[in-house]
């Protein structure tokens, strides 16, 4: 019986996941559009383990099974690392990278809002890390294939690893941002580059409109004031400053900042992944800091590093940084620094 | 129309005004029994000055105000005092304290009640007549409104603020009170004016009264006061959140608003002002707003004293289904556990409980950082880092990021999303902090009695030595000079044959007494045998530790 | 070379002038944890000498029974030693505040609680009745041998509304399944 006696009625933590989980929707319409029925094996799969591996922690840990099981929280990592991951991957591959992510990441860390790391991207990193020729498998969009795979043929390669009749690289092929690496390496120009039929209006074809279904969900989240604009306007603006400098320099040798905005993970990244309240700042300015410290690292790994896409590992880095960077930009408290004093 | 300033944060809770807003403000009855406790204020408890048995009129003085922060309680009823002993009362504690119980006669005699003339009165003797007539901040904080009357600071008072917000859900005393009572209220206001000589004077009022400013407004046509109407947003009606939307101005952590030239007072305060000193009635009554689950919610004007019990009767009593009773708002109050406990000038509402209108909060989940307290907090604190070291006690930590400038205003419960009782955990490491200042102060304060007890043992030795010294001297010229004898001291075996003499003394005592009291078991029983009454000798020695720590909080 | 380092040496030889630190902190900080309550239970004759005792590695830093084993944690990590409960084993949390309470009807006014307390604060003259300056009290129990009629107890200090503190919140966010 303290005080306050009422509470807000129409927030709670499973509230706040549902609406996120939500958000996440129109993407997977347009992934399941553009890519075909894997991607929902693939969210399936994930769900289920983090579901299992949620409640064996909370088992062993004597939490009650009832609250924690069905906060959410568990099926938001699983459902970002499925998006994060190629859908086209032997069933284990999404099963381990899940459970990495929940028992370790999540739970050894001491679970629900204790964790350090980002639990869907250090299972995205372990994944990388450990099996680099699953992770970068992706399948081709569905108009460029030649060989479109449904919901049995998916579920088939999930849990035999073989497609009959077809070869496994005649439905999967490079992604936009691998491709361009490539080539820009055979010292071909990124214009000339970017007219392969991988290459959509202004990002991928077809993973351009899931990045724009992404950029709905966020603005959806923001409207709803699930998140505040502070992470990802300040990741996007790093992201397009960047990449336009380097465009100024040399057209030829650098994509342009709406190409780098609309492909690979930047807008899962910005709206879903650097906006994990857990791993990310709370105050305001930390926000800020944060938000162009995972634009600035995605674009360095992105272009001059080795991997293809550099949303998981600038996420990581910069995760660490959360608590000095919560201690160092505490805001000026009501009655502090007055010109009366 | 004034440009209006921003606080950070708030929250909009239902506000449930409708209720008890309708009705005028009812006389409550006489109740048969009041109980007055001593501490009705921020700062020394009143001290009784009437004893068991005394005829006290309505309005007599029954407790002194002790010391300069203190206000005197009266009796609110004609009648036989008939207990002074610890009784229940509001607290969230739900400790007893030391009250003055007093039966109603039921002929309502009056003391003598006289005005005074504040204009051509000297401004310290009008604020004398606050202490005395029991004056205090009835908002809630109940601090003593001569201390706050006084234009202290070199500057002088620039602003002086009314505080009509009432922000509080469910709580609508001030809002019939405006309505119904303007002119007196006002007739307040230009005294607290004239004690503070302000440059302006402006009443905030929240929007949701429309009413209440309508009627402030036509009272205060020809003063040059100014209404001025806020937006509803809890909790506006908070004293540095409400000089902040008038003014602009924020009060510095840890002072009063007087250093910034500003003073806040709230109407209904104004309202006893005008009564103590233009009619020379002390605080007798208050307005409460009875409200919640009872059968027809109202405000009443109710003697200080009268049992909560007899309130929650007065609006028909409480529906089937009330669960508990909620002392103030639903925000900052606190459940009441006993309903003996009396109606004090702080409590300005009484809200009958069920779960269908205060759903039990459900088990809190762990934080997750999602920083929605943060933007609620009026305070612009961290509320999450707050929780965090609260929770682990880490106090250090906790007051370096600010704990002591939050009001407790319970914005940043009511948005969490996880339900943690976040202001518990503040109160918590609040009062464990303060705690153990005081301890260290006190450990400090021995530390030096223990040193200067040190140094005068090392004088008086030395002190000794050379009188000892001077003595042998003496002696040993006298011896050679007479060559008396003498080897005992008389002077010490005087003395040891005077204690011995006292301790048999004493034993006997002792014994006589312990015939008298039989059976005595616990040290606190044991030690007062000498009184010849051991209930009395025990209440003493029980009231002696309580005082105790009464003393090392003043 | 040779400039460089007669300038950091002069840098240095100032500094240990400038910063030099007058007594041993450490004492003083052994002192500010202790709660001074000048009891002696720790077998010296007041807080500071214990202080001194712990600080110069010559006593245990878990003899404050007063302080009980929050002091004799703070004091071990202070002195960067594992920490030992105190009393050896059984340990203790800091005892509840007391006051001497003189029963003053029984008092012959010997002096004799006078002159063991170690704070000064027993009022009171030679066959005149003594009285305990309650709120000064360390609740070092040193007056209670000392009288000679056996007319002082130690009173626990009562909880009540003034010296109420609010509560650790019950609801715990772990319960056991």
């Amino acid at each position: 019986m303290s005080a306050p006696h009422v509470l807000t009625p129409d927030r709670s933590v499973s509230t706040i996941m549902l609406m996120v989980l939500g958000a996440l929707v129109p993407a997977i319409c347009a992934y399941y559009y553009f890519f075909g029925p894997a991607i929902l094996i693939s969210l399936a799969l994930a769900s289920v383990t983090a579901i299992a591996a949620e409640a064996a922690m909370l088992r062993l840990r004597k939490y009650p099974l009832k609250f924690f099981l069905f906060d959410g929280s568990a099926l938001l990592t699983a459902w970002l690392l499925a998006l994060s991951i190629p859908p086209m991957a032997p069933w284990w591959l999404i099963v381990a990278g899940t459970a990495f992510a929940i028992i370790v990441a999540k739970h050894l860390y001491g679970g629900l809002g204790n964790n350090l790391f980002n639990p869907a991207m250090v299972g995205f990193a372990v994944l990388m890390i450990s099996f680099p020729a699953f992770m970068t498998q992706w399948p081709a969009p569905l108009m460029l294939s030649q060989h479109p795979v449904g919901f049995t043929e998916a579920l088939q390669y999930y849990f035999s690893g073989t497609l009959s009749g077809v070869k496994l690289d005649a439905v999967t092929m490079a992604t936009p941002l691998d491709t361009l690496k490539t080539q820009l390496q055979l010292q071909h120009a990124v214009s000339d580059v970017q007219q392969m039929p991988i290459f959509g209006a202004f990002g991928g074809k077809g993973s351009e409109i899931i990045a724009a279904m992404y950029l709905l969900g966020g603005l959806f989240l923001w409207q709803k004031r699930i998140i505040t604009w502070h992470i990802p306007v300040s990741f996007l603006a790093t992201l397009i400053l960047i990449a336009a400098v380097f465009y100024g320099i040399d057209g030829s040798r650098y994509a342009s900042p709406l190409f780098h905005l609309f492909t690979g993970g930047a807008m899962l990244g910005a709206f879903f992944i650097a906006t994990d309240y857990v791993t990310s700042p709370t105050t305001p300015r930390g926000k800020l800091i944060f938000g162009a410290g995972v634009g600035l690292l995605e674009y360095l790994i992105r272009v001059f590093g080795g991997y293809p896409d550099g949303i998981a590992f600038s996420v990581l880095i910069m995760n660490a940084a959360v608590p000095l960077i919560d201690a160092y930009t505490q805001p000026r408290v009501f009655g502090h620094n007055t010109k009366a004093e | 129309m004034r440009t209006l300033y921003k606080f950070h944060g708030g929250v909009h809770p239902p506000e449930h005004k409708e209720e008890s807003n309708r009705l005028p403000i009812a006389p409550a009855p006489l109740p048969k029994r009041l109980t007055v406790p001593l501490r009705q204020h921020i700062g020394n408890p009143a001290i009784p000055v009437v004893k068991v048995g005394d005829q006290v009129l309505k309005g007599q003085m029954i407790g002194a105000a002790d010391g300069f922060i203190s206000a005197a309680v009266h009796a609110p009823a004609s009648g036989t005092v008939s207990a002074i002993e610890p009784h229940a009362v509001p607290h969230p504690s739900g400790l007893p304290d030391l009250c003055i119980t007093i039966e109603a006669d039921g002929e309502e005699r009056w003391i003598e009640r006289a005005p005074l003339d504040y204009r051509n009165a000297d401004p310290d003797a009008v604020r004398l007549r606050l202490r005395d007539a029991g004056v205090v901040g009835l908002g809630g904080a109940v601090f003593p409104s001569h201390v706050k009357l006084n234009p202290g600071a070199p500057a002088g008072i620039k602003t002086l603020v009314l505080n009509g917000a009432e922000c509080e859900p469910w709580i609508t005393s001030d809002d019939r009170l405006m309505r119904e009572r303007a002119a007196e209220v006002v007739e307040g206001i230009k005294i607290m004016a004239h004690l503070m000589r302000p440059e302006e004077v402006l009443i905030g009022i929240e929007d949701n009264k429309p009413e209440a400013a309508a009627a402030m407004q036509a009272a205060c046509r020809g003063t040059g006061y100014e209404v001025v109407v806020v937006p509803t947003l809890y909790p506006s009606g908070g004293e540095k959140q409400l000089i902040k939307l008038l003014t602009g101005k924020e009060v510095p952590a840890g002072r009063r608003p007087v250093n910034i030239g500003v003073t806040c007072s709230n109407t209904g305060t104004a309202y006893t002002v005008h009564r103590a000193v233009n009619h020379g009635e002390p605080v007798i009554s208050r307005i409460v707003t009875v409200t919640g689950n009872v059968l027809e919610p109202r405000n009443f004007e109710t003697l200080i004293g009268t049992p909560i019990a007899e309130i929650v009767q007065l609006a028909g009593g409480a529906r089937p289904g009330t669960t508990h009773y909620i002392m103030g708002g639903p925000m900052m109050g606190f459940g009441l556990d006993n309903l003996n406990a009396p109606l004090t000038k702080a409590v300005n509402c009484v809200i009958s409980a069920s779960p269908a209108l205060f759903p039990p909060a459900p088990p809190p989940m762990p934080c997750i950082r999602c920083g929605r307290c943060a933007q609620a907090c009026p305070c612009e604190l961290q509320p999450q880092e707050l929780f965090w070291f609260s929770h682990s006690r880490n106090f250090d930590k906790a007051r370096a990021y600010n704990l002591f400038d939050c009001i407790e205003c319970g914005a940043c419960s009511y948005v969490c999303p996880s339900h943690i009782p976040l202001v518990s955990y503040y109160r918590f490491a609040k009062s464990e902090i303060a705690t153990r200042d005081m301890e260290k102060k006190l450990a400090e304060q021995a530390r030096e009695r223990f040193e200067l007890k040190q140094q005068r043992l090392e004088r008086e030795k030395q002190e000794k030595a050379a009188r000892f010294a001077e003595k042998a001297a003496a002696a040993a010229a006298a011896k050679a000079a007479a060559a008396a004898s003498g080897v005992e001291d008389p002077e010490a075996a005087a003395k040891k044959a005077a204690i011995q003499a006292a301790v048999e003394r004493a034993k006997a005592k002792k014994a006589e007494a312990a015939a008298k009291a039989e059976g005595a078991e616990t040290p606190a029983e044991k030690i007062p045998q000498g009184d010849s009454d051991p209930l009395r000798a025990k209440a003493r020695a029980e009231s002696y530790a309580a005082s105790t720590e009464n003393n090392t909080d003043s | 070379m040779v400039f460089l380092g007669i300038v950091l040496g002069a840098v240095l030889g100032y500094a240990s002038i400038r910063f030099k630190v007058e007594g041993n902190p450490l004492v003083e900080k052994v002192e500010a944890t202790l709660p001074q309550t000048q009891c002696g239970q720790c077998g010296y004759a007041g807080c500071r000498p214990y202080a001194e005792a712990v600080a110069a590695g010559k006593a245990e830093p878990n003899q404050c029974v007063p302080g009980g084993d929050n002091v004799a944690k703070s004091l071990a990590d202070l002195l960067g030693v594992e920490f030992k409960p105190v009393g050896g084993g059984e340990g203790s949390g800091p005892k509840p505040r007391q006051v001497a309470f003189i029963d003053e009807s029984t008092c012959v006014g010997c002096t004799a609680c006078i002159k063991a307390c170690p704070v000064d604060c027993i009022i009171g003259a030679s066959k005149l009745m003594h009285t305990v300056i309650a709120n000064q009290c360390t609740g070092c129990e040193l007056c209670v041998p000392a009288c000679p009629v056996d007319c002082i107890a130690m009173l626990p200090v009562k909880e009540n509304i003034a010296n109420w503190k609010w509560h650790y919140p019950v609801i715990e966010i772990k319960k056991a399944a």
